[in-house]
């Protein structure tokens, strides 16, 4: 299960629109927790990828690295991923599946349709990496787990 | 300084591997070099070789392994060798993105 609170999905929605009609993308920041990943923040960064933007999108490894730092100097874990998917559902493809990395993560994926950021879903990687799982997101409005 | 294969070199552990270190986020590893020291880590820990090298040994595509702030594919690899005050970590990269056509909902 994702966690996190509406602010958090509203500035998914919101980049995702900004990017549009190429792909955003960004890392989840938070907590794993006995109820599952915690979202306490979404950091953006660029989608790297020279070619065929609008439907693709790729995190760097130095990007990663720098995140991480920032995050564990915050107290916080990368626990996830999100990107949009321009005038296309919000659910993995096969591409998402062929290049996903370690199971655990929260894969947020936010649709936008015409410019227009609608629905947003969660996905895990199955340990044996032979699908996604969709992932219930709940909003909470308390912060109950802090840095 | 040179380290012997009896020194230990902390690995970080990306959150969601954790759960294969009995949810230690920081590993100290032994070895001399970084292919030594990974080794060590899977040692230590079997279950999390699956998740970091293919089914030829060989590191997965999106696994990069940093060297302080250096990637070690810009170094020597996992021949990378390893001195005191270093430290490794576990560096996914990602990527993904929609089916190719657009589809009308």
């Amino acid at each position: 299960m994702m966690q996190t609170h509406s602010d958090i999905l509203d500035a998914i929605r919101m980049h995702g629109a900004e990017a549009y009609p190429e792909e955003c993308c960004g890392f989840l920041l938070g907590r794993i927790t006995e109820h599952g990943n915690y979202v306490g923040a979404a950091m953006s960064v660029e989608n790297r990828r020279e070619t065929s933007r609008e439907q693709r999108f790729s995190i760097s490894a130095e990007d990663f690295h720098r995140a991480d730092l920032a995050a564990r100097e915050q107290g916080w874990d990368i626990v996830g991923f999100y990107h949009s998917h321009p005038d296309h559902p919000a659910r993995p493809s096969a591409t998402d599946l062929a290049e996903a990395t370690f199971p655990g993560y929260t894969y947020a994926i936010v649709s936008v349709c015409g410019g227009d950021a609608e629905q947003i879903t969660a996905w895990s990687l199955r340990p044996d990496r032979s699908r996604f799982e969709s992932e219930p997101i709940e909003i909470i409005s308390e912060i109950f787990v802090t840095p | 300084m040179k380290t012997s294969e009896y020194t230990r070199t902390p690995i970080h552990i990306p959150a969601p591997l954790r759960s294969y270190t009995g949810g230690r986020s920081t590993i100290e590893v032994k070895g001399g070099s970084v292919g030594e020291a990974l080794e060590d880590l899977t040692h230590q820990f079997p279950a999390l070789k699956q998740h970091l090298f293919d089914e030829e040994g060989i590191l997965r595509l999106f696994v990069n392994i940093y060297l302080n702030d250096e990637d070690i594919r810009y170094l020597r690899h996992t021949s990378t060798e390893l001195s005191a005050e270093d430290e490794l970590s576990i560096v996914p990269s990602i990527a993904g993105g929609c089916p190719g056509n657009p589809t009308i909902f």
